[in-house]
């Protein structure tokens, strides 16, 4: 493997901006990289060499004349396919989006473009990102580059094991209710969901509206920052859109220091419940935060017990308004049944092939909870929850600058094991939902290998609205002080894949 | 289509209370749609005003044109409606091929404007005040096109096309309360509640108001019960009446169906019901039914609208006139009889009129070339007189040039067809085609001498007082001068003549 | 045990619009009884008068100024589409509605 992949995006930059190595050198690096071990991991739906090298050769061209350069300006990227490129079809996953090419770029698309950072392709996702594993991708799930009969997390587990396999320095993905930090924590790999509003979901193929938010998947702390830089900011395609700016997020990553910092250990989200070797992980971090002068304190989140149950009635009903424009009639997959049909069973037979069961047991869920007769009940009482979650939240940040917990209560899975039990599936987002609910921004970061499983084990950091900053400051100087016990990075723990082709 | 069977109007009066409720939707004339930057344009090549937002492309996100609410406050304070202080727009989700999202973003259960009311006078001149529940924000569909089968009806289509040029344009729909009490003049009351809100909206310059394009289209809800009882009966809601007359003509035809199907003891079915021009009938459309869950939740792409008070205070300066008392203003200052203002109000000529005589024009001067010689035109050719290319300062000019004596009816009634045609205005068609009557006497006399020539009595018959003889000699030099001659200067150097 | 029957779930499916064959029927019913059982908990949570929440940063007044921006070209707008012609999208007839 050719070691400038293995290098983190902020060294990468330095050597683009001496013009020791170009844009196109760095593109086609990974490319390659991709070529050999994509075929067992695969992480992409879609690969575009021809695309990314030409925008890259653009970049290099630039710098050559002299021209004034975005900072991550020829960095390399990769897409979730889920955000609309209009030069790569874009399925979110799905069938019914089989080779669809978008009349238009999501907005944070075009902020990378604008940087001069190539696509090096759209990553995979769970159909429309409902999932935790990408199992229930309609093109095949994603394997974890850490043992390969594993999942990658999900709905973003292509952009995980992307970054996780060294095929892209860093990548987008989206979370709903955790999907880039799950990933992240399966994979031994940094993602941040960012406070609700601060990426523009313009462009973003929804799922749930109110609870989807755009971040960096990455490596490191400090170049998942530096990536959250490029792509946030306000966008008046998004009413939602937060009208301010949050700071440097890579400014906050270099600070290294949580002397006085209160950190809150949320009760209803460690102990019972959570595998014994990701239990001691964490304890570790909060030791070695203790050690760097912070100050941790317990705080008491009750709702929490409801936050699963509250999410799973939002989700599927905002899903289910969402997923209605896929039709067949403007774009996407069309389904003619035999004879003289109607539009109306055009319109069934289409969403019957082109939805997998997970899409449509979501669906009929979610038009269940917001039905005349049981949306008090259901989606009323979920919003309710919401509310109550947000006052726990309020209360925890009155006693605690960032609240932490484990990312997930277990390491990956074997691929298959939950498949047929949508419940079981469900739990995995106990610990990365309150935030989504609450809009709050939250990061997984990898804190070492659980030993009772010999897997990546991780810690979400969670932050007051708007509080972003906060996440990479802590998270940068948490993961400084693992690497030092360590010795070497997080990912440089992964076994090596088998180079094939 | 089954023939109805119906009573006779007075008799269904006297057997049952008549109760209406009328929803009327308002396309606003904003420069963009609701939702998206595309113009909101009617009449262009099919979707071309449509971006990823309004053909609802996976991705796409809604966004709140400022405009389009301040027209929708501003409807509301000219109904007398409180504004709401805070309000969401809510997903109305049901599946057709028109609506490109699938499903309608309006508001819901937190309209912008609610609790309002108008007086609405009717031809008999009695006045009602009709109550406004609501008035609330949504957007338009798209237009739908059936091809194939009979007629582009959507039975028997082989198949439709969709045009989305129109999908997203603003609408702020109008909901009245059930209204009691307007027995015979029910269907009056319908058509002239309809004509105020247009004058409304006109004044407030947020709508073009046309009914014929879709700017205004009424559904009118019509219900029976028997004198004295207190439940209301159940209720159709005939769909998209689209002229004044229509709706007029629609509500009495309900009443009339729905009275002979009561006396024979049939329940009325809650359904909605299609208005035909040619039949002069309505017809059955959907049943109401379970399959009607619409699942309203609030749209989570857009945040509510909270107009402070000061914006809205600011809108209601600026609030025009009421119709109402517009109407009785302008017939004092016209000084037009019951019966002429009624004309007037009936073609929908108080702008126009306005405009003329404000341009200088006497008001019955005005009155009498827009609901005259234009009106003949306009509906010789099968359209509105307010459709017409022409404008009230034009009207106004052609008035002046008549009294100014440079031209005559006739010849001004010639150039209004010229005006019509794009040729300019009045004086600008008179000019350039010299139509101005001829009042100078030496082309009058020489006129009048080779007319004499083939009539020599005629002075003869004059001169004995036999004036009808004349009349004879003026048609010949009229006819001579292309109608261009001064008649009365004719007629005076003729007896000039006769008498020296 | 919760009120999703194989009725309720195929009246939920036409609702949505997808076919559902009556395997489908059986495993949804069984698999969202299960998941709604579990989710009623939301039901008990709430004590008291509990406002909803509906956007998890409160916001209000984003307004777009009444200003034209490019449209797709026809082309462009037909492009996605399984069926157009006449510089419309093209689909099968409704028969159904008004």
């Amino acid at each position: 493997m050719s070691e400038l992949i293995r290098k983190n995006a902020s060294e990468l930059v330095e050597l683009l901006k001496s013009r020791e190595i170009s844009s196109v050198e760095l593109t086609q690096a990974h490319l390659d990289r991709t070529a050999a071990v994509d075929g067992d991991v695969h992480s992409y739906l879609h690969v575009g060499p021809e695309a990314a090298l030409a925008a890259a050769a653009e970049v290099d061209r630039r710098r050559a004349a002299g021209e004034a350069l975005h900072a991550l300006a020829g960095l390399p990227i990769a897409v979730k396919d889920n955000l609309t490129t209009t030069d790569a079809p874009t399925t979110s996953g799905s069938k019914i989006l089989e080779g669809w090419v978008p009349q238009y770029d999501a907005t944070v698309v075009k902020k990378l473009r604008a940087a001069g950072m190539p696509i090096l392709g759209k990553t995979n996702l769970d159909e429309f990102a409902m999932g935790s594993s990408t199992e229930f991708s309609a093109f095949g799930p994603s394997r974890n580059p850490w043992d390969l009969e594993r999942i990658p997390g999900g709905s973003g587990g292509g952009s995980s094991s992307v970054v996780a396999s060294f095929q892209a320095p860093l990548a987008i993905g989206s979370d709903t209710g955790g999907s880039i930090r799950y990933p992240a924590f399966v994979t031994g790999t940094v993602g941040t969901k960012p406070t609700y509003g601060a990426v523009s979901r313009y462009g973003l193929i929804a799922l749930a509206s109110s609870l989807d938010q755009i971040g960096p998947v990455a490596r490191n702390v400090l170049d998942a920052a530096l990536l959250q830089d490029v792509i946030a900011g306000h966008d008046p395609h998004d009413s939602t859109s937060l009208p301010e700016s949050l700071g440097s997020m890579a400014d906050a990553a270099k600070k290294l220091d949580v002397k006085g910092l209160r950190v809150g250990v949320i009760k209803q989200l460690s102990g019972e419940g959570f595998q014994p070797g990701v239990s001691a992980r964490f304890n570790e971090s909060l030791e070695l935060l203790k050690n760097a002068g912070a100050e941790i304190v317990e705080v008491d989140c009750p709702s929490f017990e409801y936050a699963i149950a509250a999410y799973y009635l939002i989700l599927p009903a905002e899903a289910s308004s969402n997923l209605a424009k896929f039709d067949s009639v403007r774009f996407g997959l069309r389904v003619t049944p035999e004879g003289t049909p109607t539009i109306e069973r055009v319109m069934a037979a289409t969403r019957e092939a082109g939805f997998g069961p997970e899409v449509k047991r979501r669906i009929i869920l979610g038009t269940y909870a917001l039905s005349s007769g049981s949306y008090d009940a259901f989606y009323g009482s979920a919003q309710k929850v919401r509310t109550l979650i947000q006052r726990d939240f309020d209360a925890a940040f009155a006693k605690a600058d960032v609240l932490v917990s484990p990312t997930a209560p277990n390491t990956a899975f074997k691929l298959g094991e939950k498949l047929d039990d949508p419940l079981a599936m469900y739990l995995n987002d106990i610990a990365t939902i309150p935030a989504n609910l609450a809009g709050i921004p939250g990061m997984s970061i990898p804190n070492g290998v659980a030993e009772d499983t010999n897997l990546p084990s991780g810690i979400q950091i969670l932050a007051p609205a708007r509080g972003d900053a906060r996440l990479y400051q802590v998270g940068a100087a948490l993961e400084h002080m693992h690497e030092e016990i360590w010795g070497k990075r997080m990912i440089d723990f992964a076994p090596e894949l088998e180079v094939r082709g | 289509m089954a023939k109805d069977e119906l009573m006779n109007y007075e008799k269904a009066l006297e057997q049952f209370e008549v109760v209406i409720g009328l929803e009327v939707h308002v396309e606003l004339n904003t420069n963009t749609k609701m939702f998206c930057g595309c113009r909101n344009e009617f009449g262009d090549e099919p979707n071309t005003n449509v971006c990823p937002i309004c053909i609802g492309l996976p991705g796409s996100l809604p966004a709140v044109n400022k405009r389009a609410i301040e027209s929708s406050i501003s409807i509301g304070l000219a109904l007398g409606c409180q504004i709401a202080p805070t309000g969401r727009f809510s997903r109305k989700n049901y599946f057709y091929p028109d609506l490109a999202k699938n499903f309608q973003t309006s508001q819901y259960d937190e309209p912008i404007a609610f609790e309002g009311s108008l007086e609405v006078e009717v031809p008999s001149g009695n006045t009602f005040t009709v109550a406004i529940e609501r008035a609330h924000m949504e957007e338009d569909a798209g237009k739908l096109t059936h091809v194939g089968g009979s007629t582009g009806r959507i039975q028997g289509a082989e198949y439709s096309l969709v045009d989305y040029n129109r999908a997203g344009v603003p609408l702020v729909e109008i909901v009245t309360k059930p209204v009691y009490g307007a027995g015979a003049e029910a269907p009056e009351l319908a058509a002239a509640y309809v004509r105020s809100i247009r004058e409304i909206v006109k004044a407030l310059g947020v709508s073009d108001a046309k009914m014929e394009r879709g700017n205004v289209r009424c559904d009118a809800n019509v219900s029976l019960r028997p004198h004295g009882q207190e439940k209301l009966g159940t209720r159709t809601e005939t769909k998209n009446v689209n002229s004044l007359r229509s709706i007029e003509r629609a509500v009495r035809y309900e009443i009339q169906r729905q009275a002979a199907l009561l006396a024979k003891g049939t329940a009325i079915i809650q359904e909605t019901r299609h208005w035909h021009e040619d039949k002069g009938a309505t017809s059955s459309g959907r049943p109401k039914s379970d399959a009607d869950d619409y699942r309203y939740f609030p749209e989570p792409d857009l945040v509510p609208v909270q107009p402070s008070k000061e914006w809205i205070e600011e809108l209601r300066a600026k609030l025009p006139e009421q119709p109402a008392a517009r109407r009785k203003r302008v017939q004092a200052e016209w000084g037009f009889a019951d019966l002429e203002f009624r004309d007037v109000v009936n073609a929908d000529l108080l702008d126009q009129i306005e405009e003329t005589v404000s341009a200088g024009a006497k008001p019955q001067d005005a009155r009498k070339w827009w609901t005259g010689e234009l009106a003949r035109i306009a509906n010789s050719q099968d359209q509105n007189v307010t459709e017409l290319p022409i404008s009230g300062a034009q009207v106004a000019e052609l008035a002046a040039l008549i009294e100014a004596g440079k031209i005559n009816d006739r010849l001004a009634r010639e150039v209004l067809t010229y005006v019509l045609a794009g040729e300019g205005s009045p004086a600008e068609v008179v000019t350039a085609r010299g139509l101005e009557v001829v009042s100078d006497d030496g082309a009058l006399i020489a006129a009048i001498d080779a007319a004499l020539a083939g009539q020599p009595d005629v002075l003869d018959a004059i001169r004995e007082g036999r004036m009808q003889a004349a009349g004879a000699v003026i048609g010949a030099v009229m006819k001579a001068m292309k109608g261009s001659a001064d008649a009365g200067r004719v007629r005076e150097l003729l007896i000039e003549k006769a008498n020296s | 045990m919760s009120e999703i029957t194989p009725d309720l779930v195929r009246h939920l499916a036409n609702l949505a619009r997808i076919d559902v064959n009556d395997q489908e029927v059986e495993l949804f019913a069984e698999q969202i009884s299960l998941i709604v059982d579990s989710m009623a908990t939301v039901k008990a949570a709430v004590q008291g008068d509990v406002p909803a929440t509906s956007h998890p940063i409160p916001m209000s007044n984003v307004f777009r100024e009444d200003v034209v921006e490019p449209s797709l070209t026809q082309a462009e707008a037909l492009s996605g589409s399984a069926d157009s012609g006449d510089g419309r999208f093209r689909v099968h007839a409704i028969l159904d509605g008004e």
